[in-house]
This record gives C-alpha cells, structure tokens and sequence, in this order.
C-alpha cells in the first residue's frame, strides 16, 4: 500500500500543505482540483522529480521519500507528454527495456504487445513530430506501461484531446485498471474523475479538502468549493440503447432515461444536474419526456437553496429554491413527481 | 519601392564596406599568387608536412579535450553552484587574453622544470617543442569555442525529457548518452568545428610553446620573416585554401548526420 503522509512544500508562490492519501493496490485514484491547486506537484513529488520539505511517502511500511527517481515504482505519463523527439515511436516504447536486461526476441514481443495494447502497433516506425496529439498521449501511456510501473500517473491525460479521442481513452484507462493496474491520475475535470475514479481527493489550493470512495465524496460534499466544484451529483452507470429514433439509458435497476445524444450504443453513465430536474405534486402536461414518480427521503439545506433526495428506484438530487419548497409544502416522506427534459441528460461513454 | 529608399541604400554601403574588409585582403592575395608560385608550394615537402601538422594536432587536441569539455559544459547548463559564474568566467578568459600571453601562460605550466613538464618526462611526453605542447596552447585558445557551443546545445535539451528517461527507469549516466548527447548534438558538432577551426589558426600561443616542429602559421610568418611577402603568400593561398576544404567536409558531414 502507498502511503502518503503529511506532505509540506513551499514554492514561490505557493504551497503544498498536509498533504496525506492512502492508495491501495488495484485502486483508480484521481486528484480532483481546478487548476493551479498543486496537482501536478504532488504527482512529481511522487515520482521524485521534486523532493518534499516535510512528510513521508511511505510504501508497503517502507520509506521511499528520498529514494532515487529511477528506483521508484511510479511510472509518470507528464502532461506535456515528453515524448523523446530524436526516436522513433518504436525506439520511445522501447526506451524503459535498455535498463533491464532484456533479450532482443523478448524485446520486440512486449513492443509488440504493449504497441497492440494502446492502439498503436501501426505508428512503430514514425517520427513523433508526424504523430497527433491523441497518438503522442498513446505513445507515452505504451511507454510507461512498459516498465511495467505499480503506480502509473496521469498527469491530465484527457485534457489535450478532442471529445472522440477522450471516449477511447478512457475506455483504454479503465480497461487497465481493471486488469490490475493501480493508477493514481490527477485532472481539474470533474466529470473525468466521475466516470473513472474509485477513490477520490479533492484539491484546492495546495490542500485536500475532502477524500474517500468517489460515490461518497460526490454526494457528500462538506464544503461549499467542493459543491460548486462538483456539480452533479445525478450520474449513474448507464446502457445507451437506440429504439425507433430515441435513445434510452438503461440504469442498473432497469430503469429507463429518454437521452438526446448522438453517442454510439454501449456503456457510460447518465448525468443529471439537479437544478435541471422539476419538482410537480401532480402530473402535468410537460415537454419534459422523462418523468418518474417517487418519495421525498431527505431534504438538506445547500449553498442554492435546498437539496432535496427523491427516491424513484433511484436516487435523485434536486435543487430547488426555498420559495418552492414551500410553495409545494415539500416534507420527509412526500410522495412527488420529478421531471426533466432528454436534453437534460447527458451521457458521457466510458 | 522601398529598397531604394536613401536609408536603406547608407546600410547597404555601410555593410558593403565591412564585406569589403574581409573579402579584399583573401581575394588580393588569391589574385597576386601566380599558379607557378602556388604549385611550387604545394609540392614543398616542408610546407605539404606543417599543413598536415597543422590538421593533425589540432584535430587532436580538440577530440581529446572534448571528453573533458562536454561533460564540463553539461554541468554548466544542468547545475547550480555557488561559482558557476567564477567558472564561466575562466571559461571565456581565453579568448579576452592576448595569445602570446596564452602561450606564455602555458609554457610556464609545462616547461621541463614545472610539475606537469617533469610528470611528462617521466613517461616519455615532451611539451615544448612537440606536438603535444603544440595541441596543449591550441586547446588553451580554442576550448571555450567548444564549452560554450555545448553547453547552450544542452541548456536546449528540455530538463522534462531528462526527468522522463529518469522516470522510465534510465540511470543518470544513460539518460546523458541516450537522451541529452543526442540533442545537443548539432551544437556539440558545431562547437568541435568551431574548436578544430580556431586551434588549427593559432599563432600566437603555439610559437611560444613549440617554434619547432611548425605548424602551417608559424610557417608562413617564418617565410615572411626570411624571404619576404612573395614567398609567404602561396603558403597562405594553400593553407587557406586546406582549411577551407576541411570546413566545409566538416559542416556537410555534421550537416548529413543530423538528416539522417
């Protein structure tokens, strides 16, 4: 296990402060924050690029806050890639085999493999500077993984590439995850780390503000950042099927969400925001094509007004203002309907 | 139409004179040697053995002091020292000194009864008056040519693809070869031409170390010295003209190693 203990580190301008995390083998962890929060920091603070002015990082019980950067076991895709400009992609993959003494036959299989892996077998012999920026991010994740790292770190991984690109990445990311490989990936986007983390810790200004399981951090905001900073608190794992010219997200409990997307069938999640969902006492004549029916399980005080938890099979958060809640005499244990337009819902693939 | 612009046409005339300076002198004294003169010359067995003295221990001196130089200009570029700004000095004082100074300089540090001269001795190296004095007061004077051109070649190496190699399990010593030589290489090269250039056109320093055996320059003053402009001249022409091949072989082979 990684154990990250109270990490202190002063820069110029800025600084990291307390920071501590657990990371368990198999864990998808991702440090959330907007930018400037010291994210990357913390990654190069792992991987040893930067060495931090107090705290330990501890692995398995053992400390390794000091130990040389080539001996550690964190694998780091940068942000910028660093793609090493004067090689091949071939010669880039292939970069971590010349420290470990590797046969030339067992060489070109995990080249092969790795390339295969990461959809690139058909770029080995190219320049990098001929390569996209999708296909570079490719290059560098097959490269990483070829030292066969038991931590990777993602640096943004997502963030230079285009939406198309993103979907086949994160498939490719969580496919690895659930394979085995333990990954610890920072991103300021919290719809990323929604669709992909395990566990979670937010960051804001050289601190973390909250952390645990994803599920629990997303629907339990302690502070009014994290709120705001998270948004949605409506996303469920999702089947997208088309029937007759719509298209449904099928929940887990069968439960069926009219969505307007153009995404191609398959897996991802559906996302809601609460202050999209209406709250009626009756039905009424509505453009909004989904409607469910369901009871009132809490109603908590927000940073916009009220949070109120209705149970329909599945649990949904909606804002609302204090003015409706009493308007509509909203109560624990009231039976209401709650609707919201298929544009509404976004489905984001995984 | 701009280019006629009276401006223009004063920077025009103004540049013209500077070219004017470098290129009347080399073409007059082209155009004054007769063919006879010049292949009279280079059938001398004197001078055809000083030109490749010249050539040799200049070549030399430069790949042996760059096993030296290039990693002290790589430190330079990656580390903070307290005197990196004392040593980056030193570096340049070579070129700020007069060259006889130079020579004197290192004369003194290998002449027989300095420590360097008599370790030399011991081991059957002789300084002053042989090669190896005359490739030492080349390197004195062209080194910093090297070290400067390297060291800006490595400050281009972005420290990013340095920490990448690290990360992806490199020692430091194979990131240097694998990672940092490899890009700073165009400078590198350009910085050892730089270096053989300079080194192979000392006067100064090597007359001093080493009269004897000579070299190309000290040729050419000794012919002038004893015979007069019209016998040093077709010495020049020819050396000049060597150089000059060498220069351009060089160039177009650093040129063809970086397409490659």
């Amino acid at each position: 296990m990684l154990d990250i203990q109270h990490i202190e580190k002063v820069y110029q301008d800025f600084s990291l402060k307390d920071i501590s995390f657990q990371v368990e083998d198999g864990d998808y962890f991702v440090i959330l924050g907007p930018s400037g929060a010291g994210k990357t920091q913390i990654l190069e603070i792992l991987a040893g690029l930067i060495l931090p002015d107090e705290g330990k990082i501890m692995l398995d019980e053992r400390e390794i806050t000091f130990r040389k950067i080539q001996k550690r076991p964190f694998g780091l895709v940068f942000q910028d890639l660093a793609i090493f400009p004067h090689l091949s992609v071939r010669d880039n993959i292939r970069y971590p085999l010349l420290s470990r003494r590797t046969g030339r036959k067992e060489m070109e299989e995990l080249t092969a493999t790795i390339a295969a892996s990461a959809e690139i077998s058909h770029l080995l012999e190219r320049r990098p500077s001929s390569l996209s920026g999708g296909e570079l991010q490719r290059v560098a994740l097959a490269r990483t993984l070829m030292r066969k790292p038991r931590y990777l770190l993602l640096d943004e991984p997502l963030a230079s590439l285009d939406v198309s690109l993103r979907q086949g990445l994160r498939s490719l990311l969580k496919r690895l995850n659930s394979e085995g490989q333990t990954i610890i990936h920072v991103t300021h986007d919290y719809e990323e780390a929604m669709v992909l983390a395990g566990k979670i810790a937010v960051l804001d200004q050289g601190r973390i503000i909250q952390s645990g399981p994803a599920d629990h951090v997303f629907h339990h905001p302690e502070s009014e950042f994290m709120a705001r900073f998270t948004g949605v608190k409506n996303y469920f794992p999702a089947k997208l099927y088309r029937e007759q010219e719509r298209q449904y997200g099928e929940l887990a409990n069968g439960q069926l969400i009219r969505l307007n997307t153009t995404e191609p069938e398959g897996n991802g999640f559906v996302l809601v925001r609460g202050e999209d969902i209406f709250v009626t006492l009756e039905k009424l004549p509505t453009s909004a094509t989904n409607q469910f029916s369901g009871t009132i399980t809490a109603i908590n005080p927000s940073p916009f007004g009220f949070e109120v938890l209705v149970d329909t099979g599945t649990l949904f958060y909606v804002n609302i203002t204090r003015e409706s809640l009493q308007t509509l005499a909203l109560r624990t244990g009231k039976e209401v309907l709650i609707s919201f337009k298929a544009s509404n819902a976004r489905f984001v693939r995984v | 139409m701009n280019r006629f612009q009276p401006f223009q046409l004063f920077l025009i005339l103004l540049s013209g004179i500077v070219l004017l300076l470098i290129i009347g002198p080399l073409v007059g004294m082209f155009v004054a040697t007769s063919p006879a003169q010049f292949f009279e010359s280079s059938r001398d067995p004197e001078v055809q053995s000083s030109i490749g003295l010249t050539l040799w221990v200049s070549m030399a001196a430069t790949l042996f002091f760059a096993l030296g130089g290039i990693p002290l200009a790589y430190l330079l570029a990656r580390k903070d020292f307290a005197a990196k700004r004392l040593v980056l000095g030193i570096i340049d004082l070579p070129i700020v000194i007069p060259h006889s100074a130079a020579g004197i300089a290192v004369l003194g540090a290998v002449s027989r009864d300095s420590y360097v001269g008599q370790l030399g001795s011991m081991i059957g190296l002789d300084f002053v008056g042989a090669p190896a004095g005359i490739a030492l007061a080349m390197a004195f004077v062209s080194i910093p040519f090297l070290i400067n051109a390297a060291r800006d070649g490595f400050l281009s190496v972005p420290v990013r693809l340095e920490q990448a190699a690290l990360n992806l399990g490199a020692s430091p010593a194979r990131v240097f070869f694998t990672i940092s030589l490899p890009l700073a290489w165009r400078n590198i090269v350009s910085g050892l031409i730089l270096m053989f250039a300079r080194g192979m056109s000392e006067f100064g320093a090597v007359v001093i170390v080493a009269y004897h055996p000579m070299i190309a320059p000290v040729m050419i003053w000794e012919r002038f010295g004893s015979f007069g402009l019209n016998y040093a001249r077709p010495v020049a022409v020819l050396f000049i003209i060597v150089s000059l091949v060498f220069f351009i072989i060089l160039r177009l082979l650093a040129r063809s190693k970086k397409d490659a």
